[in-house]
């Protein structure tokens, strides 16, 4: 009895959780243009949206984006990571304490005081802009997820590594990296996926000569809800689960 | 030990921040030799080690190792390797990798390093194992994977960092063995950093004593055990007993010493001169106890048995002196003498060998 109630209430979590997603990805086949109601089984909203120029365009724009700033900040964040722990500096503390700031800081501020400093450069707001944007909001996260894995190990591991005649350099590439990698393919994947969805940054950010995927969404959106936009976020959710697996199995490999 | 020493540390300083955690300190290491450094947590002792192995950067002084100075030298270029307490062993490396690791970063000749990690392995007596990771191994295992990883570089010494600590007593005496036996078939200078005295005696050539940064002696195990050059070296090393009293004659070699107004004939190797205040130390194993004062006929101190404690090839028994000092004893059993059993509160007289004891 109590069994089947856990169960029960296991199964309801996980309904709440995925049941939008799984209506969506049904009404993506459906044959209607407006309704609700299920009229019949299609493929036709996908070829329209492979049609659709601008749309497939800014979903590009978006992948290359997502990309570029998860890469970035995941080497970036790393070496801040390792320099963090292994090195002793004045203000050590303070700088940490900032990266958790930039954090927590809502996006709409950040957004804001991005825009108002790219400005300020006299940069134009277009690719360039958005990249470093995304990278900067990337950045903290691959840090702290690193970090903390990190600040976990036994200190002498670098000293031995020394001990046995490796350089610093050789030490972080045969030690550090293979002992940091789960941590690192999260953090690069928490950055790839934020970068992906986000819409307030990029908002403030980019320019009108390059759209991404989820402004252009919102945008569309404003007209009423398309069902090739269905289709698009079921291939979407798609490309996520397949990321989200294939982690796993890297960083599960690892161990 | 005329030849020169491996390693020489003159005036060896380190201080952290206002903590001064190494002193001045002045020692030799001579080749071959198994050298420990022991004393209580915080003496400076692993402070020494870093140093030695170039992780830590000097204050002051100077470490030379085969005549030349090291004191510029990183860690991956000085002719020495260390096995930590923490094992530190790396763990996404198999066992092989792991002891692998230093030959891979100087040669490529895969057939030699095979070659080189196999006899490794054979010495620490882990052959098989090559393809755990460490995880899988025991902690006495993994601690002969980090010694395999030190010596497989041949280096010229090896320091050990508290080794042992970490394993359960019979597995430590175990490997107490074990690292004799490496010690001996490897012919290298092994420099061990110890809080335990047991350890350090049972397996030491030479013991540096120190506290507070300093050596406070330095000599064979028996040396240290038996000749304490001073009271820190007396209390730390096993227990002693220490009667506080004063020369009442000098004669050549010996003195007279009054302790609670029993003339003692003691070996007078300080040179006290008569008045002077000494103390006079004794093992709990040097004291004799008889039941009744006059049986040895000498100067004895009479007190009354406060606690027995039997351990089966001795017993331990607490005393407290009439004079207000409570003295430990233990008395080894030998088949002739079958009344060593004494009971709480017999009283009994205390006496020692001339000779057995030390003064300070």
């Amino acid at each position: 009895m109590k069994k089947t109630l856990r169960y029960l209430y296991l199964a309801c979590v996980y309904l709440f959780l995925y049941i939008p997603i799984l209506i969506l990805v049904i009404y993506s086949f459906n044959d209607s243009k407006y309704s609700t109601n299920w009229q019949g089984f299609t493929l036709s909203w996908y070829t329209q949206l492979i049609a659709d120029g601008p749309l497939m365009e800014a979903f590009v724009n978006s992948l290359v984006i997502a990309f570029a700033s998860s890469v970035s900040a995941t080497i970036l964040g790393t070496l801040g990571a390792f320099a963090f722990y292994r090195y002793r500096f004045p203000g050590r503390k303070v700088m940490y304490t900032f990266i958790y700031i930039v954090m927590m800081s809502p996006d709409i501020v950040m957004g804001i005081s991005l825009l108002m400093f790219f400005i300020i450069l006299g940069m134009e707001t277009g690719a360039l802009t958005l990249l470093l944007a995304h990278i900067t909001f990337c950045l903290p996260f691959v840090v702290v997820t690193v970090f903390s894995r990190i600040s976990g190990f036994d200190r002498n591991i670098i000293d031995v590594a020394k001990d046995l005649g490796a350089t610093e350099l050789q030490m972080f590439r045969h030690i550090m990296l293979p002992m940091l990698m789960p941590a690192i393919i999260a953090g690069w994947l928490l950055s790839f996926t934020l970068s992906l969805d986000d819409v307030v940054v990029s908002f403030f950010t980019t320019g009108p000569y390059f759209e991404i995927l989820p402004l252009k969404i919102y945008s569309m959106v404003r007209l009423g809800i398309k069902p090739e936009i269905n289709a698009l976020s079921a291939v979407m959710f798609l490309l996520s689960l397949i990321t989200v697996t294939v982690a796993h199995l890297v960083t599960k490999e690892n161990r | 030990m005329e030849s020169l020493p491996i390693v020489r540390l003159q005036g060896v300083t380190k201080r952290f921040d206002d903590v001064c955690a190494v002193d001045s300190l002045d020692l030799d290491i001579y080749q071959g030799e198994f050298l420990t450094l022991l004393g209580p947590s915080g003496c400076g002792k692993t402070t020494v080690l870093r140093l030695i192995a170039g992780l830590e950067t000097l204050s002051a002084g100077e470490i030379s190792m085969n005549g030349s100075r090291l004191n510029g030298t990183p860690p991956n270029k000085r002719n020495v390797n260390t096995v930590f307490q923490s094992y530190a062993l790396f763990p996404h490396m198999t066992v092989f990798e792991n002891i692998a690791f230093g030959l891979r970063l100087k040669q490529s000749d895969k057939q030699a390093i095979r070659h080189q990690v196999s006899e490794a392995l054979d010495l620490v007596k882990l052959s098989g194992l090559e393809n755990r990771r460490p995880h899988q191994l025991s902690g006495g295992q993994q601690q002969r994977v980090a010694m395999a990883r030190a010596i497989v570089n041949k280096p010229q010494v090896l320091l050990l960092d508290e080794p042992l600590s970490a394993l359960d007593y019979r597995l430590r005496q175990e490997m107490e063995i074990e690292l004799k036996r490496v010690h001996r078939q490897l012919g290298i200078t092994f420099v061990f950093v110890t809080h335990d005295q047991e350890e350090a005696i049972s397996m030491s050539d030479r013991i540096a004593v120190m506290n507070e940064g300093r050596v406070e002696q330095i000599g064979t195990p028996i040396k240290i055990y038996e000749e304490p050059e001073n009271m820190f070296v007396a209390r730390f090393v096993g227990e002693i007993n220490v009667f506080d009293g004063h020369v009442v004659n000098v004669n050549n070699g010996s003195a007279v010493v009054d302790i609670h107004g029993q003339l003692f004939p003691v070996q007078n190797r300080k040179k006290a001169g008569t008045g002077d205040k000494v103390r006079v130390l004794l093992r709990p194993e040097d004291i004799q106890v008889t039941r009744d004062a006059d049986k040895n006929g000498g100067p004895a101190l009479s007190g009354k048995v406060d606690e027995v404690i039997y351990k089966g090839k001795t017993v331990d028994l607490v005393i407290s002196l009439d004079a207000g000092e409570t003295i430990n004893v233990t008395q080894f059993f030998n088949e002739d003498q079958e009344d060593l059993v004494y009971g709480e509160g017999e009283r009994v007289h205390v006496d020692w060998l001339y000779g057995w004891e030390v003064i300070l």
